[in-house]
């Protein structure tokens, strides 16, 4: 079983994010590997250790692909220490402000020329939040959809996967046949942390940087253009009381002043 | 004029009030057009919840693959539709279905997405709130037909009675889109309280509820809201994971937001600081959620909120 975890390396939640030039600044930030996609190389591994392990020489690889500038090798080698095969990244100056759609066609073109059987995301990264390069990936490959996972079962001879897709329609049992891109939510399970010999490990293990032309995809410039950003006026603190026996009516009274009851 | 397409929006076979802000939206543009998804044999039932809203058309595809072969199957036809209709934007509920039916429209039509708006101008023009509403940005797609998909609750609608013509379209679903099978759906576990991303207003428990939400529940339905939660409490099990507000859960804008034992990191402010009043009721003075709070009570949830509860039903009744 061939198994590719796409990742992204964000901006630590904590930072503070701004906009320079119609994009998000990554340059001046602390950056991470993205909280959600722990989730897939997490289930990721957790797969093949129940069909024979990703031993060197063994029936299941995981490889971790990822788009972004060369920094990306952080967030990529923390996936690699926490137990996948080996990486690709995809650099290249001219995928600066690339979108969602300019993303998914990029990891496409690597999974299509790879050949994966398996492909898993997290449902979204905590910089952009659009949760749409599954799905697109997915439209581009021409592979099965199996998104928002909170289980995912795996029958790797007969080549198919079942999941339980937990969304505010409520829950859904689906299937679907190799190849499938499969998101995983967070309640999936609990990503373990990479352990000394893990991180020692991750370190020899190599990572494949390429440009756009070794993956043979051109995109063009973003079809969504920003016109302006401005921070918002932070929010006033307003009143606040001590609960004496009496800051449960206060409160009540309150609303009914403000006319939300 | 110019027709915008809205993709009606529906739970349990009825139209959510989304498709009123949908089409209020659109119709700043152009005429709407609400395009009706349903099950062979059930176009009309689900075209007859679609009642209020500046809504001047519906177009209903009916096909058995839309709730068999989920998003896939609802892309299909809506790529279809909007490459022989030429809409001028195709707008979409955006949670996480609408999200990744947008996201498939986009790569089949060859269209620029965005996502999250909330506010659309009659030029097309998107208001977004990012970094957790810290930042406002406005945006335009340049290239296809603009996809947006806009926040439940966002734009206020009109909510004029809707007389729309009804015309019914067949289309045949392609194979490719129907790789996934869908073997059996629930509808979400919520008993009688809105829906999270769409209610006006939201009771949210934090650690602070220790488990129990009894009271968070007890005063949420009082004020007839939903419940929300914070990462720690669906993390510890307390409250299901489709409640969690926050930078990893859901991101709500109701007209209250009511906080009830969560200190406020600013992941959870990342979901719910665009919220148009937050109430704060926390035993630590120190919590970092009393610096974005209209109304802040330093107590316990346990001793205030059945005092607000009972404070609540006295002044509705």
């Amino acid at each position: 079983m061939k198994i590719a975890v796409c990742v992204k390396q964000v901006p630590d939640s904590w930072a503070e994010k701004k906009m320079v030039n119609g994009t998000l600044d990554r340059e001046n930030v602390d950056a991470v590997l993205n909280d959600l996609d722990e989730y897939a190389v997490e289930e990721a591994l957790r797969i093949v250790e129940e069909h024979g392990g990703n031993d060197e020489g063994g029936p299941n690889t995981v490889t971790v692909i990822s788009m972004g500038p060369e920094r990306a090798t952080e967030a990529v080698r923390k996936a690699l220490s926490m137990g996948a095969n080996d990486a690709i990244l995809i650099t290249d100056s001219k995928l600066a402000g690339a979108d969602a759609l300019a993303t998914s066609a990029v990891l496409a073109g690597v999974v299509e020329k790879e050949g994966f059987d398996l492909i898993l995301c997290g449902t979204e990264s905590t910089d952009a939040r659009m949760s749409v390069v599954p799905a697109m990936l997915a439209e581009r490959l021409g592979a099965a959809q199996l998104t928002f996972a909170s289980s995912v079962t795996v029958d790797p001879s007969a080549g198919k996967v079942t999941i339980s897709r937990v969304t505010e329609l409520g829950v859904d049992e689906m299937y679907a046949n190799f190849p499938c891109v499969v998101s995983v939510v967070e309640k999936i399970n609990e990503p373990r942390y990479p352990s000394f010999k893990g991180i020692m490990a991750a370190k020899k293990k190599s990572i494949d940087v390429r440009d756009l032309a070794a993956v043979g995809v051109s995109v063009t410039s973003a079809w969504s253009i920003v016109a302006d950003s401005a921070p918002r006026p932070p929010r006033a603190a307003g009143i606040k009381v001590t609960d004496d026996g009496s800051g449960g009516e206060k409160l009540a009274t309150y609303l009914a002043e403000k006319k939300l009851i | 004029m110019s027709t915008v397409f809205i993709v009606a929006d529906f739970v349990g076979g009825k139209a959510t009030k989304t498709n009123a802000e949908l089409a209020t939206a659109g119709a700043r543009v152009g005429s709407v057009t609400a395009i009706v998804l349903a099950p062979v044999g059930g176009a009309s039932a689900l075209a007859s919840t679609l009642k209020v809203g500046p809504i001047s058309q519906i177009i209903t595809v009916e096909s058995d693959s839309f709730s068999h072969n989920g998003v896939a199957a609802v892309a299909d036809a809506l790529a279809q539709l909007v490459s022989t209709k030429s809409p001028a934007a195709l707008l979409i509920a955006s949670h996480a279905f609408g999200k990744e039916v947008a996201a498939r429209v986009a790569v089949k039509t060859n269209s620029g997405i965005i996502t999250d708006a909330v506010d659309v101008s009659a030029d097309l023009t998107a208001t977004q709130l990012v970094f957790g509403g810290s930042t406002t940005v406005h945006s335009k797609v340049s290239h296809g037909t603009p996809i947006i998909t806009v926040r439940p609750n966002s734009v206020s609608a009109d909510l004029a009675e809707a007389t729309p013509s009804i015309e019914a379209i067949e289309l045949v679903i392609a194979e490719s889109a129907k790789k996934a099978t869908v073997t059996s759906s629930k509808p979400p576990v919520q008993g009688d309280r809105p829906q999270l991303t769409e209610a006006n207003i939201v009771v949210s428990g934090g650690r602070g509820t220790n488990g129990d939400f009894s009271p968070v529940e007890a005063f949420a339905d009082s004020m007839g809201a939903a419940v929300g939660a914070s990462r720690a409490a669906t993390d510890a099990g307390w409250y299901p994971h489709t409640h969690q507000v926050g930078q990893t859960g859901k991101s709500v804008s109701p007209q209250l937001y009511v906080a009830c034992g969560i200190s406020g990191a600013i992941q959870h402010r990342a979901g719910m600081q665009t919220s148009k009043t937050i109430v704060v009721i926390n035993k630590d003075p120190e919590a970092p959620l009393f610096e974005i709070a209209d109304f802040g009570v330093i107590g316990d949830l346990f001793a205030v909120l059945p005092k607000a509860t009972e404070g609540v039903k006295a002044y509705k009744s």
